[in-house]
């Protein structure tokens, strides 16, 4: 029987056997494995089988430690278990891996391959996670393409039965994992087949069992130990036949042949490259055309590298080659090479005399590619080859960057293709909410199963997480696609976005001829106008074809909003002609009734409806033979940007950041804050505009804005006359800054179009209410208005920050936010309290970031969001891992904290020297208030000049940390999988710890960006990945935890429940002197409605008691009073009323009613009891009664 | 005494029949109204333009932001069974009528004619007993003559007959212009039952915050009278049987609908207020009063108060209205 053909992604043909093959699954989420996980539990939870006819028991634990954990007990009582992960997880797991390696337990893993964080952290793909486990004792397997990845996921689970050593299975994280291809899929029987009955039962029987008890694990002491480790070596010396004869037993049935180590190209090469992952088909490609060009070239590929088999890495090397290049994807600085390359040098040392007697030893060099799913073409294969070619070859080398420090790094020549020409190569630019990557994936799954042609998809996201910019590449051709690279010649480039034609040099990568397919507002007639000047250049020097639709246009006929995705794939099956134009369309249409038909019959008529509109809408344009443009291209960042912004973070921005050379970056990972205000990204169609004759000067939509994208300001009414002509401002209405101007202000090419403002605004015109002081209105027509204005608004003087009498929410919005137009989606609930904090104590903080959404929108390139004010002070920011932060920032305190101990006696010590005030001052310091902080820093800066140009070691001692004496403000930011989960154990301990250190825990109840997998945050009855049907236990109490050590400052906040709260409680948790935890209520895309209403739920979040706002201060003990003050009042609407708001809790609803009633009354009861429990604490009577359910 | 009554073709015990309401999302109170003796129960509405703003808002909320960056393709689990659509309801119309004995009738409220007409079958292939058309949209096109409306329900309503098999309700609100003579339309399109009338959310000022909200208050007996009058004039003159729903609140409200030509009475207002079990002593107390006062079976009672049975006719008619003004007056 032929085998099925499916077509997905690397990490799905993985999971698709685990699952099946396996009884115990506990995972983690982390990229780019997360989705083998989901997929597993996903599977479970629908109720599907494994082989032996059971449902698999998927677990999400609280790390991957946790993960190792649970997987090795499971192992040790006899269950068939597995895992997933990668990069940061996997080193995790190494203590774990040792032990279950060391206890001989048959074991498979699947990892996705990552980089590991060094000087920055990267999500993407290399070696270098795996290569930290080679001295564990796990069997290293590693597949090449997603078939193979199938394949062996099989391979893993078999040999591990028999070989009774553990095998981490592992493929190139996103470049295999996210790839999708057209495969031919195992079947039960398959399983069945290599699977052997009788090695589980023996791997059952090895299982604790107290009818037959063991002890496992022992303590052992300097007289046996030694040995007892060697008793295992015969199990590695059989290890890589057993592997092997696996591989055969697959292939015999499948056809599909592996062997430890392959050979491929010319039968008696010179030279030989050696590598393993998916850049073995690259080079093969590359030897392959070099071959056919009379070179003698060929490619060896590891797919066992642990336990390495000399005598079977020998079998495939020619006894002539004269040189060997080893290619590793990772790096390991210090050592004389990396992994591979070291073992193959051993190799060859111990075994060539008897391989080749009396040829001489081949050359062999090493070198590195492909760090961080840096593209690895045929190109610089090629490169490699030619290095090897060479009379003196590099030793050590580096291919695919330009290295001109050091200069280990290769040349290569861009214009060395070796695409087929009968392939068709299409990359599609878009943006995340147009679906382009979606509708993508679905023509692939049109061609890859309703054709004979083969497929290949692979996606390029950036780390945007508003207005993201996705690149889809698209290959289908007559044979099998063997290309883990991006596409460099497209047949066919479509752009999605038309704006992107001003920011992306989108022609880049088509070919001679190709056709360019643009989404745009213009005619066919008037587009080639609109056209920028280099586009144009395309255009006529490729001498493409150039069509044109308003996609747009025919979304909103069709009710479809801003989703264009099955318009821009209708035009494609048009235009690339794979498939009969009839055919095309019943299938795409087919595909959506697939895809929305869960979502209901409305989505699909209105998507049926667009593809059949879309075709009269799609127009060839004549290409004229020769450019008529005049506008060329804008400058991606201001001409007036830093020398570095213009140098570096430009370049990146193009998307050209590969051309960037290693002397361009920071040696140690250090980069200027500041430099989102020079990326204008334009995002918003509509953006707020201000009425001052109706606003009532609350500044609440300062307050809510998440990208610090509109902003107020009070200044002396001289300051207008520079203003530019239509500058909006009204007299400030307030008890401090008197006589003062105020303004609103919004940065109209920063604004992400979200629209809380305007739904916060409560001021409306009495006449007409409908119109607000905030109101959206079309960003294009103001723009270069609203530019100028912001430009000026910018460069008003900063309100005096000691002006204020009270600190309230209005008062904290004049203030200068030093956290600024992040890459956090549009209406983010988290970036508001970041903002606040540095609006509040940014000039003075330093903050210690969790890993998360928090870490990406803060801290990816190429722009990131923290800045200064006019001093050049702001927040010294740092991400360390995503477990470790609250040590991480505690260590941070520690340090400033010695290093204050130490100035203050150096003050003492250099008293005499000093003027009086400032000793008096410094070394009674407690300031925290602003006055007190601004006489800090003038005492410091008196020190300095009465120091200046000491030459004494104290006097230049105090120099150098005489900063450490003004207050320093020790913030640790991370979500709910960090405080909660991961980092929980640290934190604790953190607290346990009296130091002054204050925590913000940005609590989205989800893990957010790894894509919504459920955390001890998740409340009861919410959906989530891993709680499909709705969370059955109620959020861990993490602010009742806290208190119980009684000296933890400990709040529950939510900005849009009361703002005045939130400002009050920041500043009283970083009055406090010891540690102070605020858990922040964080509206997230993964609740699942429109986050511009997250206001109103955060109102019935604290209404319904599911959020209780309140503040534990134990300074109030000092006062007779309890510590604990409630600040929400009895809960007076139902939890009901603020779930139904939320797709999270309707969608456990409408999976299955009577379990969310369930679900819902057990929320009932627990909202209830959580709040008698507050009562009681903060001394107050019983609580009345609950406000009744909704019927 | 005989109750029993044939309202949509359908015959029932007495003519006591829960109306649309949320009660019967929960299967406990739905088996409460059988044991009340609720002799057919009818689902509350299935709103095609609720349906529509939850399909396009799923995909907005839940499908939108997936697929945009490289760490999670999506943001929400993939439950299997999850489906949006009209499934829900249809589930639940499928586990009352396993849970059920009586009738069950499910309600609809369409915005296009492609929704009634699908929805109304959906209903039908889910064991439905019959289906009540709600029909209710504030025409708010002022270009709109009502002619255009009564025709566009019309259309509708003769549509979802020509469909189905089971029998079709029609639930009407009072504002048409000429009322009687768009029923007797309906009527003639060979509709099972006039439902008379229809409540809605209506639209209240909030005059601190500036906002329109919208809401819905428990009807009272007082809203029983347009009602009965017009059940009384079209008691015998249409071929449909009739069912009052709004202002039903006693024994004696049920005593003078049915009077005035009811076949069904639809209780929802009281049952919220005080739970399904009150449906009991109503019901009981019809009894009774038939009983007491010596009626022989409910046909007796049926119609016997309708314009062309009842001692005075005129009564029905417009100048009842002053009579009621000065008798208020006068007292």
């Amino acid at each position: 029987m032929p085998p099925t053909i499916a077509t997905l992604d690397g990490n799905e043909a993985v999971a698709v056997v685990a699952h099946r093959t396996n009884e115990v699954i506990a995972i983690y989420p982390i990229t780019p494995s997360s989705t083998m996980g989901e997929l597993a539990d996903a599977w479970s939870a629908e109720g599907r089988v494994n082989l032996w006819g059971t449902v698999p028991s998927v677990v999400e634990m609280q790390s991957e430690g946790g993960a190792a954990g649970a997987v090795h007990g499971a192992l040790q009582c006899g269950a068939l278990a597995t895992t997933f992960t990668a990069s940061q997880g996997l080193l995790l797991m190494i203590p774990n891996l040792y032990k279950i390696a060391g206890e001989l337990t048959p074991f498979a893993m699947h990892v996705a391959a990552r980089t590991i964080a060094t000087h920055a952290l990267s999500i993407f793909g290399d070696h270098s996670d795996v290569m930290a486990t080679r001295q564990t004792g796990v069997a290293l397997l590693c597949s090449g393409s997603v078939q193979e990845a199938h394949d062996f996921a099989l391979i893993a689970q078999a040999a591990t039965l028999r070989a009774r050593i553990p095998i981490l299975h592992f493929f190139d994280g996103f470049r295999t994992s996210h790839e999708i291809q057209k495969i031919a899929l195992l079947d039960d029987a398959d399983a069945a087949a290599l699977l052997d009955e009788g090695l589980i039962a023996a791997h059952r029987q090895r299982g604790l069992d107290p009818e037959h008890p063991v002890v496992r694990g022992t303590a052992q002491n300097p007289d046996v130990f030694f040995q007892a480790r060697e008793a295992a070596n015969p199990f590695y010396l059989a290890a890589p036949g057993i592997v092997a004869d696996t591989m055969r037993s697959l292939g015999e049935r499948t056809g599909r042949r592996y062997s430890l180590f392959d050979y491929a190209g010319h039968p008696e090469p010179t030279r030989i490259v050696v590598v393993m992952g998916s850049a073995t088909e690259t080079v093969e490609a590359a030897a392959e055309r070099l071959n056919r060009d009379g070179a003698r070239v060929g490619v060896v590929r590891v797919r066992l590298y642990r336990p390495f088999d000399v005598a079977a890495f020998l079998r495939v090397v020619w006894g002539g080659v004269e040189s060997i290049a080893v290619l590793d994807r990772t790096k390991e600085p210090g050592a004389i090479g990396e992994p591979l390359f070291l073992d193959v040098v051993a190799a060859l040392h111990e075994g060539w005399a008897e391989r080749a007697p009396g040829r001489p030893m081949p050359r062999v060099i090493g070198g590195r590619y492909g760090l961080s799913s840096k593209e690895f073409t045929p190109a610089m294969a090629k490169a490699v080859f030619d290095e090897l070619a060479r009379p003196a070859p590099k030793r050590r080398f580096t291919v695919g960057i330009v290295d001109d420090v050091t200069g280990l790094s290769l040349g290569y020549d861009p214009e060395f293709s070796v695409e087929p020409p009968d392939e068709v190569r299409a990359v599609f630019w878009g943006l995340g909410r147009d679906g382009t990557v979606g509708a993508t994936k679905n023509t692939i799954k049109i061609i890859g199963e309703e054709t004979p042609l083969h497929a290949q998809g692979y996606f390029v996201y950036d780390s945007k997480k508003a207005g993201a910019v996705t690149v889809s590449h698209l290959r289908f051709g007559p044979r099998p696609i063997k290309a883990p690279y991006l596409i460099r010649e497209a047949t066919f480039v479509a752009c999605h976005q038309f704006d992107f034609l001003d920011k992306f040099d989108i022609l880049e990568t088509a070919s001679p001829g190709a056709t360019l397919l643009l989404n745009a507002p213009h005619g066919a007639d008037e587009i080639w106008d609109a056209l920028p000047l280099e586009i144009q250049t395309g255009l006529v020097d490729k001498r493409m074809k150039l069509f044109v639709v308003d996609a747009y246009g025919v979304a909103k006929e069709a009710g479809l909003g801003g989703r264009i995705n099955t318009i821009m794939q209708t035009c494609f099956f048009a235009l690339s002609g794979v498939l009969p134009p009839d055919e095309a369309i019943a299938k795409i249409k087919e595909t959506i009734t697939k895809t929305y038909g869960k979502r209901g019959e409305v989505v699909v008529e209105r998507n049926h409806a667009a593809v059949d509109r879309t075709l009269a809408g799609l127009r060839e344009v004549a290409v004229p033979a020769a450019v008529s443009g005049w506008r060329p291209r804008p400058p991606i960042v201001p001409l007036d940007a830093p020398d570095f912004v213009q140098r570096v973070t430009g370049v990146i921005l193009a998307g050209k950041g590969d051309l960037l050379p290693v002397s361009a970056f920071p040696v140690d990972g250090t980069w200027p804050t500041g430099t989102s205000k020079w990326e204008k990204r334009n995002l918003a169609a509509e953006i707020p505009s201000w009425d001052p004759t109706i606003c009532i000067q609350c500044n609440w939509c300062a307050l809510v804005c998440p990208h610090s994208a509109i902003r107020t300001k009070v200044y002396e009414p001289a300051a207008l006359a520079e203003a530019p002509a239509g500058f909006r401002h009204t007299p400030w209405k307030g008890p401090d800054f008197q006589g003062q101007a105020y303004t609103v202000q919004v940065a109209p090419e920063d604004c992400t179009g979200c629209s809380l403002c305007t739904t916060i605004c409560p001021a409306k015109d009495k006449a007409n209410p409908r119109h607000k002081a905030i109101e959206m209105v079309s960003q294009r027509p103001i723009r270069d208005q609203e530019r100028a204005n912001y430009g000026f608004f910018l460069d008003l003087p900063e309100a005096d920050r000691s002006g204020t009498s009270r600190a309230n929410a209005k008062t904290s919005q004049l203030l200068q936010p030093l956290f600024e137009y992040s890459g956090a989606c549009a209406g983010c609930g988290e970036t508001p309290y970041l903002k606040l904090l540095t609006q509040l104590f940014g000039d003075r903080a330093v903050i210690a970031n969790a890993t998360g959404c928090s870490s990406i929108y803060g801290g990816n390139l190429p722009t990131t969001p923290y800045t200064t004010n006019r001093d050049g002070r702001g927040p010294a920011w740092a991400n360390s891992l995503f477990e470790d932060n609250a040590e991480f920032g505690f260590g941070m305190r520690l340090a400033l904290d010695a290093q204050q101990g130490e100035a203050r006696r150096l003050v003492g010590e250099l008293a005499g020297r000093l003027p009086q005030a400032a000793v008096d001052l410094l070394q009674a310091a407690t300031g925290r208030t602003e006055p007190a902080i601004r006489a800090e820093r003038e005492a410091v800066s008196a020190v300095r000049r009465a120091l200046a140009g000491a030459d004494d070691l104290p006097g230049r001692r105090l120099l150098e940390i005489a900063d450490a004496l003004i207050h320093r403000s020790v913030w640790l930011v991370g979500g709910d999988g960090w405080a909660y989960d991961i980092g929980y154990g640290g934190l604790d301990h953190v607290l346990a710890q009296n130091r002054d250190v204050n925590v913000l825990v940005l609590d989205t109840e989800v893990y957010s960006n790894t894509g919504g997998q459920q955390s001890k945050a998740t409340p009861l009855g919410a959906t989530a990945k891993f709680a499909t049907a709705g969370k059955t236990t109620p959020k861990k109490d993490l602010g009742l935890e806290a208190m119980s050590y009684g000296h933890v400052y400990v709040a529950r906040i939510a900005f849009g429940a009361d703002m005045n709260h939130t400002v009050k409680t920041f500043l009283e948790a970083e009055s406090y002197p010891g540690p102070s935890l605020i858990i922040a209520y964080s509206p997230c895309i993964a609740h699942g409605y429109d986050l511009r209403h997250n206001v109103e739920q955060q109102q019935l979040a604290a209404k319904s008691g599911v959020w209780p706002l309140y503040r534990y201060d134990p300074r109030r003990l000092a006062e007779h009073q309890p510590p604990l003050q409630l600040d929400s009042k009895d809960p007076s609407v139902s939890v009901a009323s603020f779930q139904r708001n939320e797709a999270r809790f309707r969608m456990a609803e409408a999976g299955d009613p009577a379990r969310h009633r369930e679900l819902m009354a057990q929320a009932d009861r627990q909202v209830a009891n959580r709040w008698a429990v507050y009562r009681y604490l903060a001394g107050l009577n019983p609580a009345p009664a609950q406000p009744e359910a909704t019927p | 005494m005989k109750l029993t009554t044939r309202y949509l073709g359908l015959v029932l015990d007495h003519p006591f029949v829960a109306g649309a309401s949320p009660m019967v999302d929960d299967l406990g109170t739905v088996r409460r109204l059988e044991d009340a003796g609720a002799a057919a129960i009818v689902m509350h509405s299935l709103y095609e333009e609720q349906l529509t703003r939850q399909e396009l808002a799923a995909v907005h909320h839940l499908d939108s932001h997936g697929e945009s960056s490289p760490e999670a393709t999506s943001y929400f689990a993939a439950p299997p069974s999850f489906v949006l659509g009209p499934d829900q309801y249809l589930d639940q119309l499928r586990r009352i009528k396993d849970t059920v004995a009586v009738p069950v009738i499910g309600s609809l409220n369409g915005t296009t004619l492609g929704g009634w007409l699908r929805y109304a079958k959906l209903m039908e292939e889910a064991g439905a007993d019959a289906i009540e058309l709600n029909l209710y949209a504030i025409p708010t096109d002022l270009r709109e003559s009502g002619l255009d409306v009564e025709r566009r329900a019309l259309e509708v309503i003769g549509a979802v007959v020509g469909q189905v098999s089971i029998p079709v309700a029609v639930k009407l609100s009072p504002w048409y212009s000429a009322f009687g003579h768009f029923a007797k339309q309906v009527d003639d399109l060979g509709v099972g039952g006039l439902v008379l009338f229809n409540r809605f959310y209506q639209a209240d000022i909030d005059p601190e915050q500036l906002e329109v909200r919208p809401r819905l208050e428990l009807s009272t007996s007082a809203e029983l009278l347009p009602r009965l009058t017009w059940l009384a004039l079209l008691s015998g003159k249409v071929r449909a049987s009739l069912a009052v729903t709004g202002g039903v609140h006693t024994a004696l409200d049920a005593v003078r609908a049915v009077m005035a030509g009811a076949d069904a009475v639809q209780m929802v207002s009281a049952l919220l207020r005080h739970g399904p079990e009150w449906l009991r002593p109503v019901r009981e107390g019809f009894r009774n009063w038939l009983i007491e006062h010596e009626y022989e079976s409910l046909d007796q009672l049926r119609g016997s108060m309708s314009v062309g049975r009842c001692p005075d006719p005129a009564g029905f008619e417009r100048a009842q209205y002053l009579q009621v003004l000065q008798s208020w007056r006068h007292r």
